[in-house]
């Protein structure tokens, strides 16, 4: 765990007159290497912890799934390594959200089965996926609309909580406990994802760009050992694609693992590890990004059109 | 309006309950002062009038937990308003087939936890359901409370139960302070309740259990893929409305002293609707208005019981035109240090907090205002989630 105390975000000391968000202007480059370290160190407290890196997190296994007569999935398998950014791509209607939907508990598989570290994430409890460590963002934009952007972070800090009715009727010193921590630690994600300025607003009120990096943010918030973006640069202008790229790459180097969907091919190409591609539910390539941009089977299946074509876009 | 709401919102929590004493001891004066204008008499006594909107502030309260922090459209809440009293008349009255005649004030706890269980026992199988299932299916929980009451021979249908206890206690000069006669007891009992449960209230709402109710209003799936156990919360706000329901009912039995089966109809559920929807779901302080308005005005003015209806169908269609929100907009404070969290960021001066919405946040595509058209268009296909 975090020790509150050592970040800017701790409630334990007072505010100052001109806030967390103007101060942070008026620091040197060392003052603000050391903020940004304990802003790290909150979003991510488990960083340190050597972890096997490439080693399989997810395994995806003869994964099919039906709706009626369609097949959304076809017995697709593929991992995904810890520590890595894992793009999945593939042309519209190809299996990419039914994955997600799988992974995390909205579809349940007509056969085969999904692992995270080795626990079956088939038949679990949508919120019990979220605690074993898949998190996910949304095609569609999905904020809790009436709640600031803090509150909707909150709500994701608060998976790893405890605090049920009576704690909270009470106001018991876990729930007290509970409560604060998860506040800071929602604060210093938003400022991790960049978005801290508006962290009062309703989140119908915050930018199109704010609302999806709000979305990553609640995601994180539930510490996750995989974390799925689904199109978190769809809308988004060439320097916002740029600045969501440094982001996720940020998340991976504070320990995270990552699959991305994403159509932007510049954004893909520029953060990710390994492809695994789909096309009409099955998965046509799997491997690094320059071996799969000059598979066949992939170029065909973007209809002749080059892959670098789609990031001009 | 929204210079007071800022004014309030840069208090603390303690410091707003210090502005609440006055309000508060002024609201236990007025039948004491009866004013002129405001005073229901000579038509309805002043004290059983307030007493009334008291009982009916509790049930909004209640039921907006789940209809305004849920978002559980719960038809049938005066089920529980009837298990309440009929806890009480068969735990005190003469006439009741137990034969045992408890105080008040351990009838209280005793009908809260019978309605809380009876609560969960309709949420069990219910809460799976959503939206429109979920109103018919507590609709009919209503109505079979109501034929119980009607049917089964014990709860003695309309001949009900008599000479329900009530608190004890005298006024200095040997008057006792609750009676039927004067309602001056009750009604200041039933404000203090009010008061305490509003501060449990608030603290559920500054938690992880409001934010979760109101993540389930919000959007349930996305909760759900958030980490929020959404259907325990769900059972969670069915218990805890049907608590207060339960408790209002044991007020209500007590100050009348009889029980039988001709209040527990759908109208009266459509009452208590009507009180959260015109108030403001949401907004704890807005369905207390709601209630006190649905109560206050027909004693007030003497309308014909028929017209009633009417009056309340004509002002909620004109105020869902105007003012979808209901009087006071919704508006949550879902987080125990979230002033310090703001002034943190903002700097000590600033006065940030969340203020109400101004439009219903229930109505979708809310959030695709702000995203311009030619954002939605990378994937033509999309949306399968
Ligand atoms: N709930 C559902 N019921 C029926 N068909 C579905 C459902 N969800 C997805 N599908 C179908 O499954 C196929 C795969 O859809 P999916 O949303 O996974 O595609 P995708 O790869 O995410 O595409 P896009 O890039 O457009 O988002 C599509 O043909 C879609 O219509
Ligand atoms: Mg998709």
């Amino acid at each position: 765990m975090s020790e509150p105390s050592s970040t800017d975000t701790s409630l334990d000391t007072p505010p100052s007159e001109e806030g967390l968000l103007e101060s942070l202007e008026h620091m040197d480059a060392a003052e603000r290497a050391e903020h940004d370290a304990a802003v790290s160190a909150s979003v991510a407290p488990d960083r340190e912890i050597s972890v096997a890196k490439g080693e399989t997190l997810l395994a995806v296994d003869g994964l099919t799934v039906r709706f009626g007569g369609l097949t959304a999935l076809d017995d697709v398998s593929f991992d995904v390594r810890r520590g890595e950014i894992l793009g999945l791509i593939g042309p519209n209607g190809a299996g990419k959200t039914t994955c997600f939907n799988i992974m995390t508990g909205v579809y349940r598989p007509t056969s085969g089965d999904i692992r995270l570290e080795g626990v079956s994430l088939a038949r679990m409890k949508r919120y019990k996926i979220i605690q074993t460590g898949v998190a996910r963002t949304f095609q569609n934009i999905r904020l809790f609309g009436a709640m600031t952007a803090l509150e909707n972070v909150v709500v994701g800090a608060d998976a790893r909580h405890r605090t049920s009715v009576p704690g909270a009727l009470l106001r018991l010193p876990r729930h007290r406990r509970e409560e604060r921590e998860a506040v800071e630690k929602a604060m210093a994600l938003l400022e991790f994802v960049g978005i801290a300025d508006r962290a009062a607003d309703k989140a119908t009120a915050l930018p199109y760009g704010y609302q999806r990096r709000l979305e990553i943010a609640r995601a994180l918030a539930t510490q996750p050992k995989l974390l799925c973006l689904d199109e978190p640069a769809a809308g988004f202008s060439a320097s916002e694609k740029d600045g969501l790229s440094e982001l996720i790459l940020k998340i991976r180097d504070d320990g995270y693992t990552v699959v991305i969907v994403e159509h932007d091919m510049r954004v893909v190409l520029g953060v990710t590890d390994r492809l695994v591609v789909l096309d009409f539910g099955r998965k046509i390539a799997d491997g690094i990004p320059d071996e799969v941009r000059r598979d066949p089977a992939v170029v065909s299946a973007y209809l002749g059109g080059d892959l670098d074509e789609e990031s001009d876009q | 309006m929204a210079g007071v709401s800022h004014w309030w919102n840069s208090k603390s929590r303690p410091a707003q309950w210090g502005y609440m004493v006055p309000v508060v001891i002024f609201l236990l004066a007025l039948p004491v002062l009866n004013p002129p204008i405001i005073t229901t008499e000579p038509y309805t006594d002043f004290p059983i009038a307030l007493f009334n909107a008291a009982v009916f502030a509790l049930i909004a309260i209640g039921l907006n937990v789940v209809i305004g922090q849920a978002g559980l459209l719960d038809l049938g809440y005066v089920g529980f308003f009837a298990i309440g009293a009929y806890t009480a008349a068969l735990l005190s009255s003469p006439d009741s087939e137990l034969g045992v005649r408890y105080p008040w004030l351990v009838i209280v706890p005793i009908a809260m936890v019978v309605t809380m269980i009876s609560g969960v026992i309709l949420g069990t199988p219910t809460l799976r359901l959503r939206g429109d299932y979920l109103a018919i299916v507590t609709l009919g929980f209503g109505e079979i409370v109501r034929l119980l009451a009607d049917n089964v021979d014990p709860l003695r249908g309309n001949r009900g139960f008599q000479n329900i206890a009530r608190p004890g206690g005298d006024f200095p000069d040997g008057t006792p302070i609750f009676s039927q006669t004067d309602a001056l007891g009750f009604y200041w009992l039933a404000v203090m309740i009010i008061v305490i449960v509003l501060l449990f209230m608030g603290n559920l709402e500054r938690s992880r259990v409001g934010r979760a109710w109101i993540a389930v209003r919000e959007d349930e799936d996305a909760a759900e893929l958030s980490g929020v156990p959404t259907y325990r919360f769900k059972i969670w706000a069915f218990a805890i409305g049907a608590a207060v329901g339960g408790l209002s009912g044991t007020l209500f039995a007590a100050q009348v002293g009889y029980v039988n089966n001709q209040r527990f109809d759908i109208t009266t559920s459509t009452l208590y609707l009507a009180a959260v929807v015109l108030g403001g779901q949401g907004n704890k302080v807005g369905v207390i208005l709601g209630a006190f308005l649905v109560s206050y005005i027909p004693d007030r003015f003497q309308f014909e019981p028929t017209y009633r209806f009417l009056i309340f169908g004509v002002a909620l269609i004109v105020l869902m035109i105007f003012r979808p929100q209901g009087l006071l907009g919704m508006r949550q404070h879902l987080l125990a240090n979230g002033r310090q969290a703001y002034q943190k960021l903002f700097g000590a001066g600033t006065a940030v907090a969340p203020s109400g919405l101004t439009a219903s946040s229930k109505a979708r595509g809310d959030l695709s205002e702000t995203v311009p058209d030619d954002h939605a268009g990378t994937s033509p296909r999309g949306g399968g989630e």
